[in-house]
C-alpha cells in the first residue's frame, strides 16, 4: 500500500529548468582574465633627496629611452626602430663585452652561481612626451620587460636547467639579483603638449 | 539481419535521464561559481594594448579599476571626445583618483591593503599626458603597485 505511494516524482522538467540557469549563467560569465604588465611606482621623493640621488649614478650606468610624440625612439641619442630595442636593452644589462659605454661590471658572490662578473646596477631610464601614444609607451615597456625576462631566461636554463618562471623561490632570487629589474620609472617632465 | 534488428528493438527502451539534471546542475555551479558579475557599466572604449609580457593578475578582490578611454558614442554630446577617467560608474577627474583609491583602500580587510593593486585599463591611443597625471596621483595617493592592462599575446 505504501510502496504505491513512493511512485518517482517526474524530473523530467528538472532537467530544462537547470539547462535555463546554466545557459543564464554562461552568457552573463565574464571569464575575462586581466593580464597586465606589473610595476611599482616609485615613491614621490623628498625635495633635497632627489638631488642627491640623480648626481650618484654614472652616464654609463644609465640607459635613455626617449619617445617623441610621433611615437619615435631615441636610445642613447641615437633613433632607433622599437624591433632593435630589445637587443639592444640586453646588450646594455648584461654587458657581455665589457664594452667602454655599457654599464661598469664588477665581481660579485651569488648563492648558487658563486663569485661572478655582472653588471653593477644598470638603471634603463624611460621618457616620454605628453602627447606619445599610450600603446607605444606599453609598446616599449614591453620590450624592455622582455629583454630582462629573455636573460633571465638564459641563465636560468643555464645553471638550473629551468625557465625562470619554474624556478624555486631561492634560485629565483638568485637569478634577480644577476639581472635585477632595471627599469626605472622616471620622475615625468612635462615635456610637450598634447 | 534479423539479429540486427532484433538488437536494435532491445535498446530502444528510453535512456535514464535520471542523472542529466545532475550533470547540468554541476555545470551550472561550476558557473555560478566562476562567474564575476561585472560590476562597472563602461561608459569609453577600452582597447588595452598587446604586450607578450603580460602576467595573470593574482586576486581579484585585491584589484581596483581606472578606465581611460575616449567616451561611448551616447556620451560624446556630453563629454566630448578627449579621453576621459572612469572611476567606478562615473566619470571623473585625475583630482579625484587620491579619494578613490582613500575609498577603495577602506574598503579592503586591513591585512591586504598594502598589496591593493590598481590596474589601469587604458585605451591604446590615449596620449601619455593622461597618464601621466594619472601615475603622479597614484603616486601621491601611495598606490604603487599598479599594473598596466594589457592583453597577453604570444608575438607583436
Amino acid at each position: 500500500m505504501g510502496k504505491k505511494e513512493l511512485s518517482p516524482i517526474n524530473a523530467g522538467s528538472m532537467a530544462d529548468i537547470a539547462f535555463l540557469l546554466l545557459i543564464f549563467f554562461l552568457i552573463t560569465t565574464t571569464m575575462d582574465v586581466d593580464t597586465g604588465l606589473q610595476r611599482r611606482l616609485p615613491r614621490l621623493p623628498d625635495e633635497d633627496q632627489q638631488e642627491e640621488t640623480s648626481d650618484k649614478i654614472k652616464e654609463r650606468n644609465v640607459f635613455v629611452v626617449l619617445i617623441n610624440k610621433h611615437d619615435e625612439l631615441l636610445v642613447e641619442n641615437k633613433p632607433m626602430d622599437i624591433h632593435q630595442l630589445r637587443q639592444n636593452a640586453r646588450e646594455f644589462i648584461a654587458n657581455p663585452n665589457n664594452v667602454e659605454n655599457l654599464p661598469e661590471k664588477e665581481i660579485k658572490e651569488l648563492p648558487f652561481f658563486g663569485s661572478v662578473y655582472i653588471t653593477k646596477n644598470p638603471v634603463i631610464s624611460l621618457r616620454n612626451d605628453r602627447g606619445t601614444s599610450y600603446g607605444m609607451y606599453l609598446r616599449v615597456q614591453n620590450e624592455l620587460v622582455a629583454a630582462k625576462q629573455e636573460l633571465r631566461d638564459e641563465i636560468s636554463i643555464l645553471q638550473f636547467g629551468e625557465k625562470f618562471k619554474d624556478l624555486t623561490e631561492d634560485q629565483s632570487d638568485a637569478v634577480k639579483h644577476y639581472y635585477p629589474s632595471v627599469l626605472s620609472e622616471a620622475e615625468p617632465k612635462n615635456i610637450g603638449g598634447k | 539481419m534479423s539479429r540486427f534488428s532484433k538488437r536494435g528493438k532491445k535498446s530502444t527502451g528510453q535512456i535514464n535521464t535520471a542523472s542529466l539534471p545532475d550533470i547540468v546542475f554541476m555545470l551550472l555551479f561550476f558557473f555560478m561559481t566562476t562567474t564575476v558579475m561585472r560590476e562597472v557599466n563602461l561608459m569609453i572604449t577600452v582597447k588595452v594594448p598587446d604586450a607578450t609580457e603580460a602576467r595573470k593578475l593574482e586576486k581579484k578582490s585585491l584589484v581596483s579599476y581606472i578606465y581611460i578611454g575616449q567616451p561611448l558614442r551616447s556620451f560624446q554630446q556630453m563629454f566630448g571626445t578627449e579621453p576621459r577617467i572612469q572611476l567606478n560608474d562615473q566619470f571623473r577627474d585625475v583630482a579625484d583618483i587620491q579619494d578613490f583609491i582613500a575609498q577603495e583602500r577602506d574598503a579592503m580587510d586591513e591585512n591586504d591593503r598594502n598589496k591593493m593593486t590598481v590596474s589601469l585599463k587604458i585605451d591604446s591611443d590615449t596620449r601619455m599626458g593622461t597618464v601621466i597625471d594619472v601615475k603622479q596621483s597614484l603616486r601621491r595617493a601611495q598606490a604603487l603597485k599598479i599594473s598596466y592592462s594589457a592583453r597577453k599575446v604570444d608575438e607583436l
